[in-house]
């Protein structure tokens, strides 16, 4: 089943779903299985592994440590892989790749697509990579069957929503503000009206994400999102008050 | 010889180098300063006004020095030197910042970030926003500030506000980074004046295009001063701003070699220096916006560089210099930090002039290739920055023994002023 199909079966027992995001090797991959275990336990329906690279100048703080310690503790790019692919045999939400461009470059397109595919991943967020230097990533993607997750945002104009829409498969990251990740938002109208405005482009479901850390912001995206993506929220939840806040943390939020 | 007019669909490509890697956000940000940049490009006032700029508050033309005494004892062609270190601030890093600074204007926005790495270009920046009356926020590595305490000492007193960066390696890259995660969210008041020739386009041709002031006027200047153009023409890479200036007079020319110096740190095989073409260790990649050849491991993770000089510290080269080194254009050669320290008493004993540690890295390959050259051939070096602002690492690297009991003295001062 490909990521819509998913998406919109999923939809059918639920009205709003959720996409997760972790850190591969941060804190340790030890903690990674058990944040997803508490994920998987909570209902999530997607979750993101980031993989951690060197320069990572759209993460904030929190991310931006995540990605520097896990390096420095010596994840690789294999133990991702291989992460992801355990994780994929284990869990019943689905996994996308997040990461930047230069992950993906360095061991070739074909390479990289080929790996999330036999990892069981079932599509990848590359945020530093614009749509106008994706054709050939995208023909190998659409070839395997895996979906290039595109990202629109508060200040692409319509003409440059259209270009995005056109590209998009899956689903898309609407990215609710400015900024970097971890901040929070505040959930008003300009976010249901960015929503609308991304949808006259496009019909694959919308997650927004930047800033969505509770339960209030839930009930603001139900009807309007299809799915909400939380990452910076859980991983402070985790860092704060372990395993055991995480699960009252994912309980609270999708009650 | 025109590196800046792409063929249909390759705009901001050289070759497989450059292009633009940023987040979706930034594109409305970027196509904004693309469309500003050709028209500022396009008017013949803009560049008259930059010019005039130039020359009224920065001292421009600077001159060309026959290095006479150096010559001499070297016993080979004859060295000039292009004399970007009398800029007002220090170094050629004000061509950039006042053009950006008239082009910002254009923009209608009022408030400007950069990065820095020695300083420069963040005390630049400083000087230029105080007289445009921009707000300024200069993000600057932890490492760098230790280095460079006195260029931090004069952006705070020309009121812009230095950001410590703690993230990754706390250098020039990590203030990059800083710099795009504070664009990705201020973009519609704020410009970014990137510092040198890389970045995503339009940066490298904009960075170029301010620069190239350098070798219009050196080329004029040896012409008339040696009667003849030079046979080579030195100049220090980091990002590649200073040697895209004063290359870009000779492109024309195909009887002028151009060599770029790159930091060679502790040396080939050490993994402590920021050579990206003169050594083997850097491969393509794509990071921080551009696509080009960087300092990284086999899974696309940036590696530690490292040089005495903090301005050429950098994991990156400008995309041009990547087409440029590969089309033959461009010759690639490092010096290492204990070559820098030794020419660079050499030049001061000699001639006195103080380059810059950055620009010394160009005497070094100059130094080491003018005696296997004829006395009647021609080097021209550019000398991109003064060296007062290292006075502490050069005092460090030559032991100075006076210097250091003066500090204590200055430190044991404070110290009873504080109780």
């Amino acid at each position: 089943m490909g990521l819509q199909a998913y998406i919109e079966e999923r939809k059918k027992d639920k009205d709003l779903l959720v996409m997760a995001h972790v850190v591969c090797g941060y804190p340790s991959f030890e903690d990674n299985m058990q944040e997803l275990e508490i994920m998987a336990e909570a209902g999530v329906d997607l979750v993101e592994l980031q993989f951690p690279f060197s320069e990572p100048s759209a993460d904030g703080p929190l991310f931006v440590k995540a990605n520097e310690e896990s390096l420095k503790s010596g994840t690789t790019v294999d133990q991702c892989f291989d992460f992801m692919k355990q994780a994929s045999e284990r869990f019943p939400f689905k996994i996308l790749m997040m990461g930047y461009y230069n992950t993906a470059f360095k061991m070739g397109e074909d390479v990289f697509v080929q790996r999330i595919k036999a990892s069981g991943g079932v599509g990848y967020i590359l945020p530093d990579l614009p749509v106008e230097e994706s054709s050939n990533l995208h023909k190998l993607s659409q070839q395997a069957g895996i979906e290039p997750i595109i990202l629109m945002t508060p200040t692409s104009s319509d003409k440059r929503l259209a270009t995005l829409g056109e590209a998009s498969r899956g689903m898309v990251y609407v990215v609710a503000r400015k900024g970097v990740t971890g901040s929070k938002t505040n959930m008003g109208d300009d976010v249901i009206s960015l929503v609308k405005r991304c949808r006259q482009h496009t019909n694959v479901p919308m997650g927004v994400g930047f800033g969505i850390s509770s339960k209030a912001d839930m009930d603001f995206l139900r009807g309007t999102a299809d799915l909400a993506i939380v990452g910076t929220a859980a991983l402070k939840t985790w860092e704060s008050s372990g395993a055991k806040g995480l699960k009252v943390f994912f309980a609270e939020l999708m009650a | 010889m025109d590196i800046f007019d792409f063929s249909d669909g390759r705009e901001g490509y050289y070759g497989e180098y450059g292009g633009v890697f940023l987040p979706e956000i930034l594109h409305a940000t970027i196509e904004e300063l693309l469309t500003c940049f050709r028209e500022c490009k396009a008017d013949p006032t803009f560049w008259q006004d930059y010019v005039a700029l130039l020359q009224n508050y920065s001292g421009r033309p600077t001159p060309i020095t026959h290095l006479e005494n150096l010559s001499r004892q070297l016993g080979g062609a004859q060295i000039y030197v292009k004399r970007d270190d009398l800029n007002h601030t220090g170094s050629h890093k004000i061509n950039n910042v006042m053009g950006q600074g008239l082009l910002c204007q254009r923009l209608g926005k009022r408030r400007v970030i950069a990065e820095t790495g020695a300083g420069q270009h963040g005390f630049a920046t400083a000087t230029m926003a105080a007289k445009f009356g921009y707000d300024c926020k200069i993000y600057m590595g932890a490492v760098d500030i230790a280095r460079q305490r006195p260029n931090v000492f004069w952006m705070e007193n020309l009121g812009a506000e230095v950001i410590s960066v703690e993230d990754g390696q706390k250098t020039l890259k990590d203030a990059v980074n800083a710099c795009m995660r504070d664009w990705v969210t201020n973009m519609a008041d704020t410009h970014y004046i990137l510092g040198t020739a890389c970045g995503p386009h339009p940066f490298p041709e904009m960075v170029s295009w301010f620069q190239s002031i350098i070798g219009m006027e050196a080329r004029e200047q040896i012409l008339k001063q040696a009667g003849r153009l030079p046979d080579r023409v030195y100049a220090c890479v980091g990002g590649g701003s200073n040697a895209m200036g004063i290359f870009q007079g000779f492109f024309d020319d195909d009887s002028v070699e151009l060599i770029g110096c790159e930091a060679g740190g502790q040396g080939v095989g050490s993994y402590m220096h920021s050579a990206r073409l003169a050594y083997d260790d850097a491969s393509v990649g794509v990071a921080q916006g551009y696509k080009t050849y960087f300092l990284q491991n086999d899974q696309g993770n940036m590696n530690e560089t490292h040089s005495v000089a903090a301005g050429l510290d950098y994991i990156g080269i400008n995309p041009i210099f990547s087409y440029l080194w590969e089309q033959g254009k461009v010759r690639f050669e490092a010096a290492t930090d204990t070559e820098v320290k030794e020419a660079l008493k050499l030049t001061m004993r000699t001639e006195g002039l103080i380059p810059a540690l950055e620009s010394t890295h160009a005497f070094v390959t100059a130094i080491k290739e003018a005696p296997t050259m004829a006395k009647d051939e021609i080097i021209l070096i550019n000398q991109s920055g003064r060296g007062d602002k290292d006075i502490f690492t050069i005092a460090d690297a030559l032991d100075d023994s006076k210097w250091k009991s003066f500090i204590a003295g200055k430190a044991d001062q404070y110290r009873t002023e504080n109780k």
